[in-house]
């Protein structure tokens, strides 16, 4: 099952590598990882998307734990959260094309950032599943270039 | 007063009370040396190799229970650290490794002798630091002895570029205490979960204690030892807690796993609850996993809350510091009645009755097992003995019953040949009152054997019991089991005269080739209080360890000793229930 886990931890050099190298050294599964420093500017905030059973889940929440960098360890999934990625993708138009693609924007809310003459940069943002409905909305030939920021989140409850 | 970052480096470890440094000097590491030489309350023992350094650490550590410390160089010198450093980690021993690094401007520019210490050691430290600014040496320092020897201990790494040690500041006073809001060291246990624990164990019929080298570690053998004669359950340890709980006693079945005794495995088997105090479910220990122990509620006392439930599914996770927990079970039982195991007890002495670790003796050949028993009756029992890794380590840990704590001192996680030389020049100097033996082999041996040099300068006297038997002895034991015979690479030819090696650096050596020469020879390598002794003894070359649990098999199917058929696939315990 799919899980997003949400660390905070210390904002030094090497902490995002202690992450990295436990989730491979241990052979657990990265589908995303976004980091940024926090308000908090001696703190930063992981994001990382693995799927895993619960016994795998439990083992990367205890690990990441006991990481001394590491402050706090939270799967989100498991509560009540809310999830958004950002998507940048460069479209390809045509005179053909314009409509149906200005039609799909719509559909998704996305919005143009940048115009060119044959492609628009498009934004998004929302969760994972309606990133992916958007990119399969158009034909392969239409994508030129995708970017995802991967999967950020926060609970609900305060 | 100014001082230097060296200088205040080496404060701080007088600070922590560090009394020996094992290390190696270099280039990035001259400041530091020299501020050293200033110093007389530490004393440095100078290796032949850096790998000799972590090890030597490391049997100090084990030896004393206190904090091994390493110093060595920048680029070679921590990478060939590095193996010790892994062998510490996977036996979580306390230590702190302070590496060289070049100067700070120059990091990342591979510079001569650089290398990412930090990245390199990464996987195999509890954790590591690379010191940035002459002011944090101090609270690192600090922090480091903190994170390597609390909790689960572990190996920490300073990495300290060389212009930091000879910058200088004003003296400052050592930090008092440490606080990381991230590194909260766990103590006692929820007491809901010792309930949980307590109730289990009073409904258990077939109970079994395994205790594993957290009681060792965490200084728990005294209410271990409580703790299991209180109730009268039978107890078994595992490779690393050897000496947590006298081996003598009645009460202790041995060891469990691959090369365990009939009834710790039979009784494992057998079990209704395991109470794993301090252990850590080793692929070693449970063998075939879908086997292990079918019928037991499983009770896991660890300190590290990684190790419950990551090999097995546990009924009952405790998490804290091994002796208060035991403590507060010994109390929670004493509200509680347990059930009558006279009918296990009967079940256990059957299996003892079949004496899973008779070896045939050959006329004219000397065998390893024998060796052990020989060293055990000349020392009494009393000494502390390290091994290498492989047969003669296995033999050691069957043959040598180990009444107390930090006398039994191997490589059991890494596995590193080469260990046992350098461990036990590192417990000599921790216990010099005690007798150390090393049992090695003629494989282990040769990969540090340079530290001879080291034991003749700094006076340490060990006796080598090397059981030579011309093999890598567990390679060829497996080809002879499972690769049909072919003995690819596990025969050493040209071996070295070991006497002259040993004469060489100034030891003394004693070649026995035969039976009758073992006891005399034995006699007279103990008589030699202030010598190093290396007896090379000629041991039967096709001898294999049992009993053995092939891979794939469960507790309750072992290859035993002149039997050649699997010994049972004996379900004997699982009646009791």
């Amino acid at each position: 099952m799919r899980h997003i886990i949400s660390i905070q931890l210390e904002n030094e050099a090497g902490a995002l590598s202690r992450v990295a190298g436990l989730f491979s050294a241990r052979g657990f599964n990265i589908e995303s990882l976004t980091v940024a420093t926090t308000n908090d500017p001696t703190l930063s905030r992981m994001t990382i998307v693995s799927v895993g059973n619960d016994g795998i889940i439990e083992q990367i929440v205890k690990q990441l734990n006991k990481l001394v960098d590491v402050v706090t360890v939270t799967d989100l999934t498991a509560t009540e959260h809310i999830e958004r990625e950002l998507l940048l993708v460069k479209i390809r138009v045509s005179k053909d094309t314009q409509a149906s693609v200005d039609t799909q924007l719509d559909n998704f809310n996305a919005k143009i950032i940048d115009a060119a003459e044959d492609a628009y940069t498009v934004e998004l943002a929302g969760k994972s599943q309606k990133i992916n409905d958007f990119i399969d909305a158009f034909n392969v030939s239409q994508i030129i270039e995708v970017s995802r920021t991967g999967v950020i989140g926060v609970c609900q409850k305060i | 007063m100014k001082l230097n970052g060296a200088q205040i480096l080496v404060n701080s470890l007088k600070n922590e009370g560090v009394s020996h440094i094992f290390g190696y000097p270099g280039g990035a590491v001259l400041h530091i040396y020299d501020a050293l030489d200033a110093c007389n309350e530490i004393k440095h023992i100078l290796v032949r190799h850096e790998q000799g350094a972590a090890h030597g650490a490391d049997g100090y550590a084990r030896a004393s229970g206190k904090c091994g410390v390493t110093l060595v160089t920048s680029g070679p010198g921590i990478t060939n650290a590095v193996t010790g450093i892994a062998t510490a980690y996977m036996d979580s021993i306390p230590m702190v490794i302070i590496s060289g690094q070049v100067p700070s401007p120059l990091i990342g520019n591979d510079a001569f002798q650089e290398v990412d210490a930090v990245g390199i050691t990464r996987s195999c430290v509890k954790h590591n630091f690379l010191i940035k600014d002459i002011n944090q040496i101090a609270s690192t320092i600090k922090k480091a002895f903190h994170i390597a020897t609390t909790g689960r201990p572990g190996p920490v790494l300073i990495d300290i570029p060389k212009d930091i040690t000879i910058a200088t500041i004003e003296e400052q006073p050592y930090p008092e205490e440490v606080e990381m809001r991230s590194y909260q060291v766990v103590g006692r246990a929820d007491i809901a979960q010792i309930k949980v624990a307590a109730d289990l164990i009073a409904q258990a019929k077939t109970p079994i204690v395994y205790a594993g080298g957290g009681c060792i570690i965490g200084n728990a053998d005294q209410e271990l030892r409580e703790f299991t004669q209180t109730l009268n359950f039978p107890i078994t340890q595992t490779l690393m807690g050897l000496g947590a709980y006298p081996a003598t006693d009645k009460q202790s079945l041995g060891m469990l796993g691959m090369h365990g005794t009939y009834e710790a495995n039979m009784a494992m088997h057998g079990s209704d609850c395991v109470i794993a105090v301090g252990a850590r479910f080793d692929d070693r220990v449970t063998a075939n996993i879908d086997k292990f122990c079918p019928n037991a509620k499983i009770i896991h006392i660890d300190i590290d809350p990684t190790s419950i439930s990551k090999n097995v599914a546990v009924d009952a996770p405790i998490v804290g510091d091994v002796k208060s927990v035991l403590i507060d079970l010994i109390a929670a039982m004493k509200d509680r009645s347990i059930q009558n195991i006279d009918l296990w007890w009967k079940q256990i002495d059957e299996w003892r009755g079949v004496d899973s670790m008779a070896y045939a003796s050959k006329e004219g050949i000397i065998k390893p097992q024998r060796v052990i028993e020989a060293l055990y009756e000349v020392t009494k029992g009393q000494a502390i003995v390290t091994s290498d890794v492989g047969q003669h380590q296995m033999w050691a840990a069957q043959y040598y019953p180990f009444d107390e704590p930090r006398r039994w001192i191997n490589s059991g996680g890494l596995g590193t040949m080469g260990f046992g030389l350098p461990a036990a020049m590192g417990a000599k100097l921790a216990c010099p009152d005690m007798d150390v033996a090393c049992v090695t082999g003629e494989g282990s041996i040769q990969m540090m054997t340079q530290e001879l040099s080291t034991m003749l300068q700094y006076a340490t006297p060990v006796k080598i019991v090397n059981l030579n038997n011309g093999y890598l002895g567990m390679v060829r034991q497996w080809q002879e089991f499972f690769y049909d015979k072919r003995y690819s690479m596990s025969y050493m030819e040209a071996l070295p005269d070991f006497v002259k090696l040993a004469e060489s650096y100034g030891h003394m050596g004693i070649k026995v080739e035969k039976e009758s020469d073992l006891m005399p020879a034995l006699i007279e390598a103990f008589k030699q209080k202030d010598r190093t002794v290396f007896l090379d003894i000629i041991t039967d070359p096709t001898e294999n360890v049992f009993p053995m649990i092939p891979s794939g098999a469960g507790h309750n199917e072992m290859l035993l000793a002149g039997r050649d058929e699997m010994a049972s696939t004996n379900d004997a315990g699982l009646n009791l229930v």
